[in-house]
Parts: C-alpha cells; sequence; structure tokens
C-alpha cells in the first residue's frame, strides 16, 4: 500500500511576521520558510507506518513554486521514498489543492492519503476535508491517533473534538489529517539530508493533471488586528455600569 | 585483501568520483570480506533496511575504509570530551549504521558516571576533504576560494559547511558598512551581477554627543568607495554562490566538538546529538550526531567561537603567536523601517560620547540601507567597570537622544539583535594554524577597531586558509602557509597600522582620542611602539560597592522598548525541551560571587535576559537561566567576572533569526 503525503512551504512559526506596506499581504521576502508543522506530523506518521511494515512507499507531494522543491527535499530527508512536484503559482486555494490531489491519487492510487490538518499561513482546515469529498473517501480529521489493520483494510482514528476525543473506524483507502499530538516528528539526519540532495523530484503541472486552478477568491486587503487598547481602572461600580452601557454598549 | 584495501584508500580521496567507489563497493564478496574482520565488533544481527542502504551508497562506504588506528583514537576522545555524559545513551532502537572501526568504540563499561549505559551508539561518520564550521563570510570566503582553485588547476576537492543557525545568514549580524576589497579579490565581476551589496555610502558624519546636543566633528573614516549593507543578506547571497560551485552547505547542524586522532591532530568535528530532553533523557525523536571528518578543518566560527576558544587553549596558541589576551565589545542593533522622508541611503552616522561616560569606550552608529531600512546600534567594550552598566538600556537611551529620535519616530522595528565583536586587533592574534585545520575570520580576531570593520578582514583571511589548505591538500605542504600568507597580505598591514587606537583608550577618552588623532595625522601607523592592551576584559569589573545602581528610564514603547519586545523581533527561538547550553563550571558561584561582590552582572549585560535573579520559595536569589532566549551573542562567555559560564552550542537550527541584520 502506498501513503501520499501532502505538505506545504509556509513561514517558519518561530518568524515574527508581518503585513507588507502596501497590505496585499504578509511580508514573505527574506523571510525562514520552512514545511509546516502539522504536514511534519503528517509526514512523521506516514513513515510511522511505514516502517511498522503496514505500508510500501510513502510518497510526498507539494504543489507551488520551484522553492517547494526545499520542503520536499525536507521530506525526502525525513524518509520518503518519492517526491512529486506540482509547478503551480504561489497562491493556491484549498479547493484548487484538493483538485489536485485528487488528480494525483487517480495516478498514483495510494491506500491512504495524509495532510495536516490546516497550514499555518492562512489557517483554513479545508483541504483534507475537500479532497476526502472529491474522492468520495472516508475522512478522518483531527487525528491524534492512527492504528492501521492491514487485513481489514482499515484504520482506527481518534480525533481530537470539541467535546473529548472520539474514535472512527475507516474503510481504506480514507484522507487522514493530523492533529498536533499525534507524534512528535524525526529530526532529518545530516546524512540523509546528503543523499537527499541528489533524488530525482517528479515535476508535473497543473495542465497535465487536467485541472483548472482558478480560483473564484481573491484577497483584497490584508491589516494587522488592532492593537490592544490598556484597560482602564474603574473607581466604583456606577462607573463601570456606565462605562458599559454609554462607551462599550453592551448592556 | 591489503591491496584491495589500499585501492579503496585511494579512492576514497577522491569522493567525488563516487561513482568509481560505488563501481567497486558493488563488488559484493568485499563486503563479507569486511564483516568477518571486525572480530570484536559484536553488530546486533537485525539491521534494518536503513542500514543496508548505507552501506551501499559511495559516501558512508567510503568512510569505512578509513585507517582503523586512526578511529581508535577517535574513540577514546570522544569519550573523553563528553564530560557531562549527557550525551552518552543506549540505542535501543537500533538504527545506527554498521561502521568502521567499530571494534575500539566498544569501550561501553569504561566511561563512568550515572548517564551512561551500556551501549554508546555509534556514530555515522562521512569524509570530507575539507570541512568548514560557521557559513559566515570567512567560512564561505574560504569555501568559495577553494572551489575556485579547484577549478583552475582542474581537480576537485569535497567541500562541507555546517551551520549552526537554522538558515546560512540567520546568525549573521553587522553594522555594516562594507569594503569590497575582498569581495573585489574573490568575485572580480561581482558589481556586474545583482547583489545586496548595492547602496553606496553617500555622507559620512561624526557627532559627539551630549545629553541634549550633538556637535558634528570631522569623520575619522574614509568610507569612499565603500557600501551600506546587511550582512545577512551578503551572506546568503554567498552562500548561493558557494553551492553554485559545488559547496555543500548544511545549515540547522552544529558543531559540538572537535574529533583527534591517536596523535591529537585534528581530524574533523562532531555534530551535536538531536532530540535530549531536558533532563538528559533521550526525547521521541532522539537522533545522534554524525561525525564530519575532514582531511582539514576551518573553524570559522565569529567572535569567540565555542570550538575555537577550545583549540586556541588546547594548543597554546596565543603563546605562539606571542599574542595578548582577546577583548571584546558587545554590540547591539536594530533595524528599522522609517519614513520615506527621512531616509537618505547611503547616509552613514557615528557618534561618541552620550550615553557612554567617559571612562567606558564605545559609540553608536546609524547606517541607511535601501528600502527605507535603517540599522541603528550601539557598541560598548565589555572592559566597562560599573557591573550596574545595562548595554541594551543604554542603547534604549540613546534612541531617546533629540538628534536620533526624530529619525526613528514614525518607524517600525523590524529586526533586532545582539553579538560580540573583537577589539584586540593586532595585539591579540593567536597563531591560527593547529595539527589538523586552521581558524579563520573574527574566531581569530582580524576587526580593524578604529575602521570598525572586520568582514573584509574576515573574508581575506578566509581566502588566504583556502590558498593555504589548497597546497596542503595538493602538494603536501604545510599550512604554516597560511600564517606566512596572512603577514604578507594586507591584512597584517592594516591591523598593524590600526593597532594603537584602541589600546590608547586604556588612559582615558581624551588621551585616547588625542592619540589617535596622532597617528591618524601624523604618525599614519608608523609609531615605534605597540601599546599592550590592559586587563582582559573579565577582570576589568569592579566590585558593585565602588559604584552605585543606574536608573533607566521605563521603555516608551514607540523608540524604546522592553527586552521581551525586542527578543520576539529577533526571531530567537530554541527548542524548549532541551538541556541548557549555557554551562556553569560551579554552579554555586552566581550566589557566591557574582551576586554579592559584582552585583549580579550577568543579569545585566546580556542582551536577551537569559540570566535573571529571582526570589525561591526559601526567599533567597536565585540565578534562573532561560537559555531559550539566547542570541549566542557570547557576552556572558566573555564577561563573567570568574570565567564561570561557558557557552556551548545548542541544538543546531535554534537560536536568532536575522535576515536584514
Amino acid at each position: 500500500m502506498k501513503i501520499m503525503v501532502a505538505v506545504k512551504r509556509v513561514v517558519d512559526y518561530a518568524v515574527k511576521i508581518r503585513v507588507k506596506p502596501d497590505k496585499s499581504g504578509v511580508e514573505t521576502s527574506n523571510v525562514k520558510m520552512s514545511m509546516n508543522p502539522f504536514c511534519e506530523i503528517a509526514l512523521e506518521e506516514a513513515l510511522r507506518i511505514k516502517e511498522a511494515g503496514l505500508a510500501s512507499e510513502v510518497i510526498a507531494v507539494s504543489m507551488g513554486p520551484n522553492q517547494c522543491l526545499d520542503t520536499l527535499r525536507t521530506g525526502l530527508a525525513m524518509g520518503a521514498d518519492r517526491a512529486i512536484h506540482v509547478d503551480a503559482p504561489p497562491t493556491l486555494y484549498p479547493l484548487s489543492v484538493a483538485k489536485l490531489l485528487k488528480a494525483l491519487v487517480d495516478v498514483e492510487k495510494p491506500g491512504l492519503l495524509i495532510l495536516g490538518k490546516q497550514a499555518i499561513d492562512d489557517d483554513c482546515n479545508q483541504t483534507g476535508q475537500m479532497v476526502a469529498g472529491l474522492l468520495n473517501w472516508p475522512q478522518g480529521t483531527f487525528a491524534s491517533k492512527v492504528v492501521l489493520d492491514k487485513e481489514k483494510q482499515v484504520a482506527t482514528v481518534e480525533r481530537e473534538v470539541d467535546g473529548g476525543l472520539e474514535t472512527l473506524c475507516l474503510d481504506l483507502p480514507a484522507v487522514i489529517t493530523t492533529d498536533l499530538r499525534l507524534n512528535q516528528p524525526r529530526y532529518a539526519t545530516l546524512p540523509n539530508i546528503m543523499k537527499a540532495k541528489s533524488k530525482v523530484i517528479k515535476k508535473v503541472t497543473p495542465q497535465e493533471l487536467n485541472v483548472e486552478i482558478k480560483s473564484d477568491l481573491e484577497v483584497v486587503q490584508v491589516t494587522e488586528p488592532p492593537k490592544r487598547k490598556a484597560g482602564v481602572l474603574v473607581s466604583s461600580v456606577d462607573e463601570l455600569i456606565d462605562k458599559l452601557r454609554n462607551e462599550a454598549h453592551v448592556i | 585483501m591489503i591491496g584491495f584495501l589500499s585501492i579503496l584508500c585511494k579512492s576514497n580521496s577522491l569522493r567525488s568520483h563516487s561513482s568509481k567507489i560505488s563501481h567497486l563497493i558493488q563488488n559484493s564478496s568485499s563486503k563479507s570480506i569486511f564483516r568477518s574482520t571486525h572480530l570484536s565488533n559484536p553488530i546486533n544481527n537485525s539491521i534494518p533496511s536503513s542500514i543496508q542502504f548505507n552501506f551501499g551508497s559511495p559516501i558512508s562506504s567510503a568512510s569505512f575504509f578509513l585507517p582503523g588506528f586512526s578511529v581508535k583514537g577517535l574513540a577514546f576522545t570522544n569519550w573523553a570530551e563528553k564530560g557531562d555524559g549527557l550525551s552518552l545513551f543506549s540505542n535501543s532502537s537500533l538504527r545506527c549504521p554498521f561502521k568502521e572501526g567499530a571494534g575500539f568504540l566498544r569501550l561501553r563499561s569504561s566511561a563512568g558516571g550515572s548517564r551512561t549505559f551500556s551501549s554508546e551508539s555509534e556514530r555515522e561518520s562521512i569524509n570530507y576533504d575539507v570541512v568548514i564550521v560557521g557559513a559566515g563570510p570567512a567560512g564561505l570566503s574560504a569555501a568559495i576560494r577553494l572551489k575556485q582553485l579547484c577549478r583552475e588547476k582542474d581537480v576537485d576537492l569535497s567541500i562541507c559547511v555546517v551551520e549552526k543557525g537554522a538558515e546560512v545568514g540567520a546568525h549573521i549580524i553587522s553594522g555594516n558598512v562594507f569594503e569590497p576589497r575582498a569581495l573585489d579579490e574573490l568575485f572580480p565581476l561581482w558589481r556586474q551581477e545583482e547583489s545586496p551589496v548595492c547602496v553606496p555610502v553617500s555622507s559620512d558624519k561624526f557627532w559627539l554627543l551630549t545629553k541634549e546636543h550633538a556637535f558634528s566633528l570631522p569623520s575619522p573614516f574614509d568610507n569612499k568607495g565603500n557600501y551600506v549593507i546587511s550582512l545577512s543578506q551578503l551572506v546568503r547571497w554567498m552562500g548561493t554562490k558557494a553551492e553554485e560551485l559545488g559547496v555543500e552547505i548544511y545549515p540547522g547542524f552544529a558543531a559540538s566538538e572537535i574529533l583527534y586522532d591517536a596523535n591529537h591532530k585534528v581530524v574533523g568535528i562532531g555534530t551535536n546529538d538531536m532530540g535530549i530532553s531536558k533532563d538528559g533523557s533521550k526525547r521521541e525523536n532522539f537522533q545522534r550526531g554524525v561525525e564530519l571528518k575532514g582531511r582539514i578543518t576551518l573553524l570559522a566560527e565569529g567572535c569567540r567561537g565555542s570550538l575555537s576558544e577550545k583549540i586556541i587553549r588546547d594548543y597554546n596558541l596565543r603563546e605562539k603567536g606571542n599574542a595578548q589576551h582577546q577583548t571584546y565589545a558587545l554590540g547591539i542593533k536594530e533595524v528599522w523601517e522609517i519614513d520615506e522622508g527621512k531616509h537618505k541611503p547611503g547616509f552613514v552616522l557615528h557618534t561618541v560620547g552620550w550615553p557612554i561616560d567617559s571612562k567606558t569606550y564605545g559609540g553608536s552608529f546609524l547606517y541607511h540601507m535601501k528600502d527605507r531600512q535603517i540599522s541603528i546600534g550601539l557598541v560598548l567594550a565589555l572592559n566597562y567597570r560599573n557591573p550596574f552598566l545595562n548595554p541594551y538600556e543604554e542603547f534604549q537611551k540613546l534612541k531617546h537622544h533629540p538628534a536620533i529620535k526624530p529619525i526613528l519616530e514614525g518607524g517600525t522595528v523590524l529586526q533586532y539583535g545582539a553579538r560580540t565583536l573583537n577589539e584586540g586587533g593586532f595585539q591579540s592574534i593567536p597563531y591560527p594554524v593547529f595539527p589538523g585545520g586552521a581558524i579563520v575570520g573574527c574566531s581569530v580576531g582580524f576587526l580593524n577597531v578604529p575602521k570598525i570593520k572586520g568582514t573584509h578582514t574576515a573574508m581575506k583571511s578566509g581566502m588566504l586558509a583556502a590558498e593555504a589548505v589548497f597546497h596542503t591538500l595538493q602538494e603536501g605542504s604545510s599550512m604554516e602557509a597560511y600564517w606566512d600568507n596572512l603577514k604578507k597580505s594586507w591584512v597584517w598591514e592594516e591591523l598593524y597600522r590600526a593597532r594603537n587606537y584602541r589600546p590608547a583608550f586604556e588612559y582615558g577618552m581624551i588621551p585616547g582620542l588625542a592619540l589617535s588623532a596622532l597617528e591618524h595625522y601624523i604618525l599614519k601607523g608608523r609609531s615605534p611602539l605597540t601599546l599592550k592592551h590592559g586587563k582582559p576584559d573579565h577582570e576589568a569589573t569592579d566590585v558593585a560597592s565602588v559604584h552605585s545602581p543606574i536608573h533607566y528610564s521605563k521603555p516608551d514603547g514607540l523608540v524604546s522598548f522592553d527586552v521581551p519586545t525586542s527578543l520576539y523581533r529577533s526571531n530567537t527561538n530554541h527548542e524548549h525541551d532541551q538541556p541548557a547550553h549555557l554551562h556553569l563550571r560551579d554552579p554555586t558561584i552566581p550566589e557566591r560571587v557574582n551576586l554579592p561582590k559584582y552585583a549580579g552582572p550577568e543579569s545585566r549585560y546580556c542582551p536577551a535576559r537569559v540570566y535573571e535573579y529571582v526570589i525561591n520559595e526559601q526567599g533567597q536569589q536565585k540565578l534562573q537561566i532561560n537559555a531559550q532566549n539566547c542570541l549566542h551573542c557570547k557576552a556572558c562567555d566573555i564577561k563573567d567576572p570568574k570565567q564561570n559560564i561557558e557557552w556551548t552550542v545548542p541544538e543546531g537550527g535554534g537560536g536568532p533569526g536575522y535576515s536584514i541584520m
């Protein structure tokens, strides 16, 4: 069984971001980029499933301009067997990504598609769910534990939901999106990084996959959230009520 | 079989001809021969598939056939180096590759200490011709020059650069007004392509500040032909150039130990084990470090490099070079984006005077780069006497000066950072060659103090070392040629001429300025005597009782800020669950000596608030080390009065994230 893992190149989580002066987006030039942390967790889970002998191959997939190759090489250094790069414009919205993933799944036919639950740059939390819908596959999102049963071709996924933990049984093939507590990703070792440098990464284009990636969404403006104002000390309850009624208009 | 061995050893040196080696390895009979010779090597029989892969790959197989005796010495010293035993672990999940010389590493029970486990997991060992520690101006210049020489002579050398920062340039911070002299030699045609060196100096101002005023003085600098740059950007550019030439650069890997052979010759470096938790146990993603072995090892760690300092002590390089101790300064810097109307690309300003008192050497700088960005910073010599001095707060004070504040108002801070720099100059240059390699750049100390430029000399030292390395590897000559080359180069001449400016200030600011004028206008560096430095920086601190605490005003949040806000802007990050990388040689000294005698100066000079004295449950003040804040500036390693704090390298990939500094 093959496992496909979709990874995304995002601004590193430790970087202090700022909005571009023209408010068209977030400043990404001269900024450190790395693999989305949830994608790392997804890749780690796929590697563990393979090491347990339940899968034969882990394929890492990323979509975007050529810089995605860095992220894919990190994936290869962590232990992925193959990588596929879909050469696409830098802004891809979840539906386009989901359509591209569906096309790749139709070609590679993996038994499991694992993604991070969301990307830390847009926080959409949509791609995994959309691709499951397009493929008509069962989905186990926010996974905090994944157990595969190869014979029964079933994945038991423990999900982190608002009320606690929910356990689902999914028939394979299925889509799983990973949450933070699923595992701790391994470090890519120096020898593996060296080997990954020379591995070939397959490149495809959306045209080759027959996918229309034009989106109906357009980002009009990006602004910083309003600065937190200092608190106001009130001297009496009456003053508090007065402020709540007349200034904050909440009562 | 010996003949077969020698064939493989020979092909080892032409490592780039990997296809040749892999062809030799394909001979499966050789594999079995080698397995049986490792008699004392109780390799586990369950070898995971990764090992088969390793065995087949040319890289690791080549190392497999290293002369056994060199690895033996390695084993001994490896264990000796791990004094605190933190990195001695059993490897229960067998991922260790089946490696050379393994028999000697079976010193299982001899390491002692409670943290030793019964089976040391071997580290994978990778061979290169040259291993360079540090992807800064010196390290990259050395790598680039080596590859250029290889191209000229139509040979190839494998070069590996390891860098502790998460990316090339992440730990690079400097003023910087750049003199392109060394860059012109390295890349004669660099002006014809796009590079970060693009803002020429347009004006050069020098002010003497008092609390309320700024007096313009004739500028002692001659910056014609120089550029205002972000050194982090230049180093990133150099990194791409180096990779184009075939240099392998690995950011995110920290060289934490030196590897020696049986003759105490340096044979390479070992990277950190990753994935150790705070209490020293292995985390889920524990990863053993690797050994990078080089025929020559170059250390280019920057000012007060941790491995370089060890080597200098180990081989007595200061005595060998008749050098004095090194003296240092701490530079704290911010990059601002200011209003368009206030921005003048190429504007260079230096100040002396306020807020620094007359007994302390230092000054500030303000450089205008491009894109409305300016660099502003304060540099303070670390031989200051008052333990209550807080360099960070002095910097915040500076920004409120009536001549400086208007420039910053309305702007935003983009990045913040701090780093120590060398001020010892000519008198403090140690002998930079050791058995097995050499030290380049600021780890030796080539900064020209009166010019306040060290990038061009660091780059040149890297290039000179590269030339010596090339001839050593190709013709068997000695690395001593590096020292000779240095002495014949413009670096030596320049530092010699500049040698008396800084030591003159030991006598006070007025004598210092007077002597500087004398040197600059009359003697022009041909003075007959060479002044000596005063006490080492850590000995210069007076006891707290002869000074009184300095009151610093609260930050206003517009032009001055508190430390946590500034730290956030440095993009500093360390894996939280790792042992603190700042070691106290004697854990009782902070509360016994630093606090009562010197009022805990580390809580003031550290620009990242790593050291804090907090009150514990018993009501006593205890030192708390917030290691994850560390900016890797090395000020604590330098300034601690009892030299009790030892800065060691944390897990690779951590530390600040400078991109425009």
